[in-house]
């Protein structure tokens, strides 16, 4: 009786300081103390039935310090890549004697793109990421070769039409003839991968606000890719996350850019429609 | 010329006089450490910034040793008092004998 008592007050003791310190936080991001980014969400409609109360961005996840990086441009490292990918957007580049600005003008142009892809393309038959957009424009309309699906080149790309949209609402569509890749994505969200046998909604469904060892498990969102992290000081495409994530549980990754992942993509970002649009991100 | 070197630096457009105002600066550099080896084993020779320094009308405002620990994209924040209007002028200087400027006028009232 004596024992039982005394485990269960150092039961307390220990789980104390755990519940304090792990949990999203309540803080507001609004960036340049001008844009307000929506990092708080009810749930999309088909997402109702899961216990979940909301939708979350990583941010929430985040220290404050790597919080505050977000919240003005200049202090955000990821801005340095947009305005490299402002003279990648200017460059003549290809057979046909293109840049991006010849066919679209400013990158403003972009406005609203970023929030609703991945997206269903009718001419190609297919969903297609904004990263395979990127692509598709710069083999068939300038001739160019393709940016590598998760380099460098395309992370800047991304970031900067990424920009254009943020703070509007990411909202792709998972009806009509994306309903048969969505699915094939929410299988994958479930599937359990690896040597460690977990899935996606392991760590990002049932644990989020949970701490992984060191590591704050967020709702894995994809609204504020592509992301700055700390650890490697350079944009991260999803993809590119996706990639290391399904390493992690020790299993052989899917090829970034193939279809699981483009799938994967769309049913993630779908669990974020209603959050905001903002990339470039900064996450450690 | 080490590529994509690019000063950025944030002041603001004006200030009262006396008043203590927050200087954002960073430089888009590759900061080479001069201890990696590529692909083939050679030494990738050392390229950094090696000293920041900002000037207030030709005073010292703050003066920045660099050395190779340093990481990619220097950024230093720091304060100054305004007591006159006048133009703050940022140096960089890079280990190949590049130097790097950018001024930004301060208004006072």
């Amino acid at each position: 009786m004596k024992f039982n008592a005394m485990t269960a007050v150092a039961a307390v003791m220990l789980a104390v300081p755990g519940v304090a310190s792990a949990g999203p936080d309540d803080d507001k991001l609004i960036i340049n103390g001008e844009t307000e980014i929506v990092t708080k969400a009810p749930l999309p409609a088909h997402m109702e039935d899961l216990n979940m109360d909301m939708i979350m961005s990583g941010w929430h996840f985040r220290s404050d310090e790597t919080q505050v990086l977000e919240m003005d441009d200049f202090d955000n490292p990821g801005m340095v890549f947009v305005e490299i990918a402002q003279e990648q957007w200017d460059t003549v580049e290809g057979s046909e004697g293109k840049s991006c600005a010849s066919c679209h003008e400013g990158p403003e142009s972009m406005t609203g793109v970023r929030a609703v892809y991945p997206k269903w393309n009718e001419d190609a038959g297919e969903v297609r990421t904004l990263a395979m957009q990127i692509n598709a424009c710069r083999e068939e309309n300038m001739g160019a070769e393709p940016y590598e699906y998760t380099g460098g080149q395309m992370a800047n790309m991304e970031a900067l039409i990424a920009l254009q949209s943020r703070g509007m609402p990411v909202n792709v569509a998972i009806d009509g003839p994306a309903k048969e890749t969505w699915e094939k994505g929410k299988e994958i969200y479930y599937t359990r991968y690896g040597q460690l046998e977990l899935s996606c909604a392991n760590c990002h469904e049932d644990n989020y606000g949970n701490m992984i060892r060191a590591d704050h498990l967020s709702q894995g969102q994809v609204n504020g890719f592509p992301t700055y992290r700390l650890k490697n000081t350079k944009l991260n495409t999803v993809h590119g996350r996706f990639k290391g994530c399904v390493r992690d549980t020790r299993a052989e990754t899917f090829t970034p850019g193939g279809e699981e992942f483009v799938a994967l993509e769309l049913y993630v970002a779908s669990r974020g429609n209603g959050l905001s649009v903002e990339g470039p991100s900064v996450r450690n | 010329m080490a590529k994509g070197v690019r000063p950025r630096v944030k002041v603001p457009k004006s200030a009262d006089a006396g008043e203590v105002i927050v200087i954002k600066t960073l430089i888009s550099h590759k900061m080479e450490s001069g201890q990696r080896k590529d692909s083939d084993g050679n030494t990738i020779p050392r390229s950094i910034i090696n000293r920041f320094t900002c000037e207030f009308n030709g005073q010292s405002v703050v003066e920045v040793k660099m050395e190779p620990a340093i990481s990619t994209n220097p950024y230093f924040e720091f304060e100054a008092q305004v007591p006159e209007a006048g133009e703050f002028k940022f140096t960089w200087y890079d280990d190949d004998g590049d130097v790097y400027e950018d001024v930004k006028a301060v208004s006072v009232g």
